[in-house]
């Protein structure tokens, strides 16, 4: 499935033994891709590869990452992977929706890739719909995580002292007392059905979260984003001499291909 | 109607297989449709040399020329095609639920079709005319199919197709844009000049033409 790119000098596939992979899972306000698109972005990430699969829905396009002229002429498609090693840290951004019916297939391969290149963890980033929350959980963060039996023996601490939320169970089923609670993540897409596999093939995986609706999620990829920084440090957060906090929004740097996304400027006619 | 509640699609485009929902008559009839023997999703490529469909020598070529939609094959009906210069080499025989293609090749304009030529004075000049939809479980497999009945010979793959100037993208209004417009996309292995601009972004193409 993963086609390395040709950089030229018949260099061999790259090595991604101990990296991290970061990814999205297509999820309620795309929020996870966003924030993806943010971290490619920024840190001028360089693409490495791409997915040949028949599981997601075909787009092609022109460099979405596009500063200038020279390099906005780059064909760019539905999954590529970018890499960054000063950081080890290899990222999977994908841009369409899945076909019927072919969701499974592509979270089977996708994690047998993961094994193959041996990869030191997966970082899921997501979304589950807002309006399915419970009573506690509209109040506080809108934030959460979730990490499998062999990630938590390594950054459970780090969860913790970062005061992060881990994803509540829910009951099986609902208003009936004394149910096996399960993970439940509506609007969430792949998201628990990776988690449940990497669980039991013991891949070390984090899931990041934020609660969303549909509309503009900017906002939420900006919020998403931030949280995923605390704990991976991917820029540094500038201290805001003004007030004083640390607001690192601006420092992430909006892709060129979120230009018009919600139309284009109107007839003046219309007036 | 007044008081419907209408669950609005997410734009994630998410398909939970663990809340199956209801059928409304119209889906459970396609269903039926898909489930029968004849309307099956796998797609069949024909060509003339294969009287019985089975697999034979591969086609040598070195230009081939897709028209993807109604408006991209009537081009070429128009201005390149003709029974003197092109023969028939092949069909697409499919299904879906827009259309469905035989495998006659004495079609009409109007007709959903999916035809490919070759070029009579250079054998390795295939075209190919595809009017009907390929639905987006069908293209992948409409790819391996027809690519892998080539032998590559520094293949140069040029598509042409149409999309509505309502989706295109940009600062201004379309309602004031001069169209119809050319916009193009190419690999870093094209070369050559191209004859229009490049598709900024964030435009984007889809379906066949994409894939």
């Amino acid at each position: 499935m993963f086609i390395p790119c040709d950089r030229g000098g018949g260099s061999a596939a790259p090595d991604f033994k101990g990296f991290t992979l970061l990814m999205p899972a297509v999820s309620v306000g795309n929020v996870g891709q966003l924030a993806i698109d943010l971290v490619i972005s920024t840190l001028d990430m360089t693409k490495v590869g791409y997915f040949y699969t028949d599981c997601l829905v075909p787009m092609v396009g022109n460099n979405p990452y596009a500063t200038a002229e020279e390099n906005s002429m780059e064909l760019s498609i539905n999954a590529e992977v970018y890499s960054l090693p000063s950081k080890k840290l290899v990222v999977l951004q994908i841009r369409s929706p899945f076909i019927k019916n072919k969701y499974r297939p592509f979270c089977e391969t996708l994690l047998s890739w993961v094994k193959s290149s041996k990869y030191a963890r997966v970082v899921l980033l997501s979304s589950s719909h807002a309006y399915q929350r419970d009573d506690e959980q509209l109040l506080g963060t809108p934030l959460r995580y979730l990490l499998t039996p062999d990630l938590e023996k390594a950054v459970g601490g780090r969860m913790k002292e970062l005061n992060w939320k881990e994803m509540e169970k829910v009951a099986a089923y609902p208003g009936i007392s004394n149910t096996d609670k399960v993970l439940h993540i509506p609007g969430g897409g792949i998201t628990k059905l990776l988690f449940t596999e990497s669980c039991s093939e013991g891949i070390q995986m984090a899931v990041l979260l934020k609660f969303c609706s549909e509309g503009d999620n900017i906002p939420d990829a900006f919020v998403l984003v931030n949280y995923l920084n605390e704990w991976l440090q991917l820029i540094k957060s500038e201290v805001s001499t003004s007030n004083n906090s640390t607001d690192p929004s601006s420092q992430w740097k909006i892709p060129s291909s979120w230009r018009l996304l919600f139309g284009n400027g109107l007839p003046p006619a219309l007036f | 109607f007044f008081g419907e509640v209408v669950v609005a699609p997410s734009r994630a485009g998410l398909d939970e297989e663990e809340e199956a929902p209801e059928e409304t008559p119209e889906d459970r009839e396609i269903r039926k449709e898909i489930e029968k023997k004849r309307y099956r999703r796998e797609i069949d490529v024909l060509w003339s040399w294969q009287p019985g469909g089975c697999a034979g020598e591969p086609l040598v070529c070195s230009r081939f020329i897709v028209a993807i939609g109604r408006n991209a094959a009537a081009f070429l009906s128009s201005f390149i095609l003709d029974s003197v210069c092109w023969e028939v080499v092949g069909v697409v025989k499919l299904w879906n639920e827009w259309c469905k293609t035989s495998s006659t090749t004495n079609v009409l304009p109007t007709d959903s079709f999916c035809l490919f030529y070759r070029l009579i004075s250079d054998p390795t000049v295939l075209l190919c005319q595809c009017s009907c939809y390929v639905a987006e479980d069908q293209q992948f497999q409409w790819l391996e199919k027809v690519f892998g009945s080539m032998q590559k010979k520094g293949l140069q793959v040029t598509i042409l197709s149409t999309c509505p100037v309502a989706d295109y993208k940009t600062q201004e209004s379309t309602l004031t844009l001069v169209s119809p417009f050319l916009k193009a996309l190419k690999t870093k292995e094209f070369q050559e000049q191209v004859c229009c601009p490049l598709l900024e972004q964030p435009n984007i193409v889809r379906d066949l033409p994409a894939a």
